[in-house]
């Protein structure tokens, strides 16, 4: 190692720990912030008068007046806000909004659940936390922001991800519950939970430009009636496969789609709540299920579709169905394994893979005149950044067939000045969809005159961490 | 006797389906109103119409899986959950608006 690289990694691994020492540094102020305004609630409750000729603090009602003189709210609406208690499970794209809107109403408990630390790319959307918070738990940043927002309520912490073992602990200390998660497994968690703690459920997910918002077991009968709600598994009995499944990190999401859905959980969660709906009335029958579909580019934007009532065989929440707390906690459900797992795409043989840095070197010594690099990411993240001479064919334009050439002729994005032998290199973000490609172009038989085609291992990830550091990673 | 008698409906795809469908997330269709055997066409006739007539993408199994809908795919006839309809045994009718909407799962 020469000079330069050996005081680059010292300099890192001061960075590293600089980070590290930050982070606990605001996790401590964030905990000492809190007891602040503990302290502060406390000191006031004292000093106010034992008896009181109104039923809320004076300045809850200037605080709530403007959302208390709206029909349908009232004071008895904002005294069953205060005597509520809602937890969100997920402090993102859809928690942060639907907690600051929930806080703001006046809901007197608020528990968020999350495991995750606030990272720069979750800014965009997450508008709870904010630059100073990154490396900081998602949890304690948005208490922290709700705090400040309304000092007047109880906030509770559970930094940790909701597990099969901690979920009867965990949610069975409040009235409603937001699912605000990003993950089919724990979209079919909180709706068992749910079921089996009678708890009503308001779920919503998005993606891109597109979002969906559910109301789940509402009214919350037992399971067996057949007034009650339908479950999250009602209406998904089988989940997705697992390689359908996107995420907002591979497929994109911008932050007002998520938002809208968040703030809409939010306003479901005030309107069950006002409207004395926490629990079934007497012989109450579920009203017509539905499931709202926001499309940003659509016209109109809003779409609401009718969805079937409680299924007759549901495992979660009908009379046969197998579900019970013990089998939830014990373990014996395995949602991880029910939702099926992406497998490391392994369709390339190790000699037909390069490492980063080697591709480095073919590049100096070629001189980028008898090879080929084919990026196969998506032309909106082409754009944004790409190594130089490669060019790109999009991963979707070869699923579907339109950048494949019959068999045995040759796709016209290969240039005609390329030699039948020189090698095609293929790369993408991070090395799983530039094997399928390759894969695909030696089935067509652009191999058979002797050219290397093979991939790029780990994609632009190991180009970064390999050969140029300044690459910058989205 | 082959009929020429054809059905106007809608197809709409949603969720991320619209990929699988040329980026187009609404279809104005023509469809034949009777399958090989002369009878009614259905919504079932429909799912395999598209995947052999509409779909230019490879991944069929994006959309069907051992010849269902595949799974976390909701289909809705005139806005309605197709279970509320007889599912793929409906018979379409002129004019019909079929959606498919793929669930998402980001937040
Ligand atoms: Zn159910």
């Amino acid at each position: 190692m020469d000079q330069a690289t050996k005081s680059a990694e010292t300099l890192r691994r001061q960075i590293a720990a600089t980070e590290e020492e930050l982070s606990r540094l605001r996790e401590q102020l964030a905990v000492i912030e809190n007891e602040e305004v503990q302290n502060l609630k406390g000191l006031s409750l004292e000093e106010g008068p034992v008896t009181r000729k109104w039923p809320l603090e004076l300045e809850e009602y200037k605080r709530y007046g403007r959302q208390m003189i709206v029909p349908n709210i009232g004071i008895q609406g904002q005294l069953r806000l205060k005597a509520a208690s809602v937890l969100i499970v997920g402090a993102g794209g859809l928690g942060c909004p639907a907690a600051a809107y929930i806080a703001g109403a006046g809901v007197g408990t608020i528990g968020i659940v999350d495991g995750d630390v606030v990272e720069t790319s979750n800014l965009h959307r997450q508008i709870l936390h904010s630059t100073a918070k990154v490396g900081m738990k998602k949890v304690d940043s948005a208490i922290s922001f709700l705090t400040s927002l309304n000092p007047n309520l109880r906030y509770i912490a559970h930094t940790e991800h909701l597990t099969p073992q901690n979920a009867r602990e965990i949610v069975e200390k409040y009235d409603l519950v937001l699912d605000c998660t990003d993950h089919p497994t724990s979209r079919y968690l909180i709706s068992d939970i749910c079921v089996l703690l009678h708890k009503p459920l308001i779920s919503a997910s998005a993606l891109r430009t597109d979002g969906q918002l559910i109301i789940l077991n509402s009214p919350p009968l037992p399971a067996g009636d057949a007034s009650g709600g339908p479950c999250y598994r009602c209406v998904f009995p089988k989940p997705p496969p697992a390689e359908s499944v996107v995420s907002c990190g591979d497929g994109g999401i911008l932050g007002p789609v998520v938002g809208t859905m968040g703030v809409l959980q939010a306003l479901e969660a005030v309107k069950l709540i006002t409207a004395g709906k926490l629990r079934a009335a007497e012989g109450e029958k579920a009203a017509e299920a539905s499931m709202l579909l926001f499309s940003a580019n659509s016209n109109p934007p809003f779409r609401s579709v009718r969805l079937r009532a409680r299924r007759p065989k549901c495992f979660a929440c009908s009379a046969e169905g197998g579900l019970t707390l013990e089998s939830l906690s014990s373990g014996s459900l395995d949602y991880v394994l029910f939702c099926g797992v992406t497998a490391p795409v392994k369709i390339l043989r190790p000699e037909e893979r390069i490492e980063a840095s080697e591709y480095e070197k073919i590049m100096e010594e070629r001189k980028g005149k008898e090879h080929l690099l084919v990026d196969v990411r998506e032309k909106v993240q082409f754009d944004i950044c790409s190594i130089k001479g490669s060019i790109n064919v999009p991963f979707s334009t070869v699923q579907g067939s339109r950048a494949l050439a019959p068999q045995g002729e040759k796709p016209p994005w290969i240039p005609e000045s390329l030699a039948p032998d020189a090698p095609i290199y293929f790369v993408c973000r991070l090395g799983n969809d530039s094997q399928v490609v390759a894969r695909k172009l030696k089935e067509s038989g652009l191999d058979k005159e002797g050219r290397y085609i093979g991939d790029i291992k780990d994609g632009l990830k190991a180009w970064k961490e390999q050969v140029d550091s300044s690459w910058p990673e989205y | 006797m082959e009929s020429e008698e054809t059905l106007p409906i809608v197809v709409e795809f949603t969720g991320g389906l619209e990929m699988l469908f040329s980026d187009e997330r609404k279809h104005r269709l023509s469809v034949p109103a009777r399958d090989s055997k002369g009878d009614a066409v259905t919504v079932g006739w429909l799912v395999d119409y598209l995947c052999e007539e509409i779909m230019k993408d490879n991944r069929k199994e994006m959309f069907v899986l051992d010849g269902h809908v595949r799974p976390g795919i909701l289909v809705l006839i005139n806005d309605a959950d197709w279970e509320l309809e007889g599912e793929a045994s409906y018979a379409l009718q002129p004019n019909d608006n079929i959606l498919f909407v793929s669930t998402l799962h980001g937040g």
